[in-house]
């Protein structure tokens, strides 16, 4: 098959067959990576701009090392919300992009949507880089190219994911993608963000962690927001850790070569124990590495079916 | 001058009329029905108006509309928004008091009043705030407005969540025999909703507002009212649970009236989909089922009333992320035709619905419209109910195109709108 978006919006609307496409190219896309001269030009003269109105290093540092080895010029556009929403409006800003050249534009935004505004209104190529509670679709992709190289499959696999589900779009897009992809998926974290509606075929929700946990092939363990303690959605971290904390005790109920991953950066002791952390940094480390490929990959399959057009 | 509206299916429920006939009008009101029309359209003097195949009824009355002005003159004016309502078929429309400053004293009620006698083309009635600057602390200067000339009381948007203060709101209004006017939402339990709390809100990682945030309001609210003998309406019912709790409390004889809007008829959180703006409404656009309770509810009384909460925003202050995006649509262009769907659905009578639209509405704020009876003003409607149309928002009077029916094939064209009788829109 071919990929004829010109959008990587989300992992909703993309097929099985899409996301295995992807998750392919990206096999290609770290051989370079592995090169010394790490460097292909596929991307040559397309100017792709990074505009993040969050702070994010790691993501935009992963975007930017992908885009820079695919021999784009890259324009970095951090914002920081607060002062936009009373200045510029996200389109005027957008479209001020557009004129300095850039045709494809990657987005992370605090407001659930925000990627499709400018897929609607603009005519460059648009990245999700993380919108809300919505979706964060490289992530989710390069956690199934992780759990694809670590396990050889996806189909079957169970998969536990740990904690604020409520509001983590990393949940979101990796919940489709593996259903998409024939794994069972396990929600869990405490009732108050564990949104009623989320279940569905193939994914159930839980309260207890020991129990979601039995037999799964693969935990992600979610980064609990700190200021989420604030609010009334659970008393305080050291309850949250104790209930909903991943322990070596708790792990023995899963698969016995179970990867424990997490999208970083982690909170020692809170959502993770230590030694659990250690012992997954390998995986964890691995999946940062593997998302400069997959987001090559996306780069790459948007800038063809772009020509191809 | 007079008008002979000849020949067209007369509708008024308000006494019970179904059938074909002649509508006289002379000196602003309804002079007679005569049987034979030859005199009256031999005398130059008498504008004649062929209404066969069309419907005749009393022009439509809207008790929930948001003309903005003053303060928000940019989104909507008294006079565009009375140029709207008449191309909607409305002669009569009442306006909420969130303008600014607030309707909560008499001088911005007289501004209204004035501002609508000098450039209104319909009979505009102003809604006064239950509490100063719609805050929820302190009684607004309700006897003072009743005089100036509000219909009821309201603090639309801003509910209010003080229950002692909302206590005593429904008891002092019983002084002018007004009723006190609720937009039921707790607003601590819709916290930073921007949508229907359910599985599209899920989908959609936008903050739901649940239903709960509706029923619990609309509950406590039924209670105040019992507690004092209150005349309570509720605005813009959206849930299944709302729709429950009114049946329940009118049949244990509260004082209790309801109304919905067309698009919590016609729409559900589906709409909400790839983030339009244009969906986002509050109370939000609910499910399948509330959907259903509320046609529910119109066809067995317990929503006495159709309105549109007609709620112009422009286009900029539209086109941004969703979360920010205001909330409301404009209604009065449309109103008409969504409603007939009812009709083609069968879910009411053309009788039924055109009841909702005219005299159920006024009866709830004793307005005296909603009706052809001799000697009253005549404020006709005439439209045809089986020509469709492509809706157009770039073609609507209204100053904004906030419609997420633009594109839209519907039934139900407007051919004329008398107010007091005179011809203010032709359609």
């Amino acid at each position: 098959m071919t990929f004829q978006r010109k959008h990587i919006l989300g992992l909703e609307e993309l097929s099985a067959e899409e996301i295995t496409l992807i998750l392919d190219t990206a096999e290609s896309m770290k051989e370079v990576s592995a090169r010394d001269v790490k460097k292909v030009p596929a991307l040559r003269g397309v100017t792709v701009c990074n505009l993040f109105y969050e702070p994010s290093t790691r993501t935009r540092s992963s975007f930017e090392i992908a885009e820079k080895r695919l021999s784009a010029d890259v324009l970095n556009f951090t914002l920081s919300h607060s002062s936009v929403s009373k200045g510029e409006t996200l389109l005027d800003t957008a479209r001020n992009l557009e004129a300095m050249g850039a045709s494809v534009i990657v987005i992370r935004h605090p407001m659930s949507g925000s990627p499709w505004l400018l897929a609607r209104e603009l005519n460059s190529s648009i990245i999700n880089a993380g919108d809300g509670s919505h979706e964060h679709p490289s992530q989710a992709l390069l956690d199934l190219f992780t759990i694809r190289e670590m396990k050889g499959k996806i189909k079957g696999l169970k998969v536990a994911i740990v904690g604020d589900i409520l509001h983590s779009r990393v949940a979101r897009s990796n919940i489709w993608g593996l259903v998409k992809l024939g794994a069972e998926v396990r929600v869990v974290g405490p009732p108050t963000l564990i949104p009623k509606y989320i279940e569905k075929p193939k994914v159930r929700a839980f309260y207890n962690l020991e129990e979601a946990i039995e037999g799964v092939d693969v935990v992600i363990m979610l980064r609990i927001q700190m200021e989420r303690q604030e609010s009334v959605y659970f008393p305080s971290l050291r309850e949250y850790s104790r209930f909903y904390g991943l322990t070596r005790e708790k792990l023995k109920n899963a698969d016995k070569d179970v990867t424990v991953m997490h999208p970083g950066p982690i909170n020692r002791g809170i959502e993770l124990s230590s030694d659990i952390a250690d012992d997954a940094s390998s995986v964890i480390l691995n999946q940062v590495s593997n998302g400069i490929a997959v987001r090559m990959a996306m780069f790459y399959l948007v800038a063809s079916a772009g020509r191809s057009q | 001058m007079s008008i002979l509206i000849k020949g067209g299916r007369i509708i008024d429920p308000s006494q019970g009329i179904d059938g074909t006939g002649n509508v006289l009008i002379e000196n602003g009101a309804i002079k007679s029905y005569p049987k034979t029309t030859k005199k009256y359209e031999q005398d130059i003097d008498v504008t004649v108006i062929n209404a066969k195949g069309k419907v005749v009824s009393p022009g439509l009355v809207d008790i929930h509309v948001h003309l903005r002005e003053p303060g928000f003159e940019h989104k909507e004016t008294i006079r565009s928004g009375c140029e709207s309502a008449a191309a909607g078929g409305f002669t009569t429309i009442v306006c909420m008091p969130n303008t600014n400053p607030v309707n909560d004293n008499a001088s911005v009620t007289e501004y209204i009043l004035l501002k609508a006698r000098t450039e209104g083309i319909v009979n505009v009635f102003p809604i006064g705030a239950i509490t100063k600057g719609e805050m929820g602390e302190t009684l607004a200067q309700i006897g003072e407005m009743y005089e100036a000339g509000c219909v009821g009381v309201s603090d639309d948007g801003m509910p209010v969540m003080n229950a002692k203060v909302m206590r005593h709101a429904m008891e002092y209004v019983q002084a002018f025999d007004i009723p006190v006017i609720s937009h039921a939402e707790d607003k601590n339990l819709s916290g930073a909703g921007v949508m229907n709390e359910g599985e599209v809100s899920t989908q959609l990682g936008l903050v739901g507002i649940p239903c709960a945030s509706e029923d619990v309001m609309v509950s406590r609210d039924i209670t105040v009212a019992e507690l004092t003998g209150a005349r309570l309406h509720i605005c813009h019912v959206s849930t299944a649970g709302s729709v429950r709790l009114i049946r329940a409390a009118k049949k244990r004889g509260v004082k209790v009236t309801a109304e919905v809007t067309p698009h919590h008829f016609i729409l559900t959180d589906e709409a909400v989909n790839e983030y339009d703006t244009n969906a986002k409404m509050n109370p939000p656009l609910r499910g399948k089922k509330d959907r259903e309770a509320v046609i529910e509810g119109l066809k067995d009384g317990t929503l006495d009333a159709i309105a549109t909460d007609h709620a112009p925003h422009s286009e900029d202050e539209k086109k941004v992320e969703f979360d920010i995006a205001p909330f409301g649509i404009v209604g009065l262009e449309t109103a008409l035709p969504l409603s007939l769907k009812l009709v083609q659905d069968g879910a009411l009578t053309l009788n039924q619905m055109i009841s909702k639209l005219t005299d159920a509405p006024s009866d709830i704020l004793n307005l005296g419209k909603g009706t052809l009876k001799v000697g009253s003003a005549a404020d006709v409607v005439i439209f045809d109910p089986e020509k469709e149309f492509t809706v157009d928002r770039n073609k609507f009077h209204s100053k904004s195109k906030n419609s997420p029916y633009h594109g839209w094939k519907l039934k139900g064209v407007v051919n004329y709108t008398i107010v007091n009788g005179k011809i203010v829109y032709t359609g």
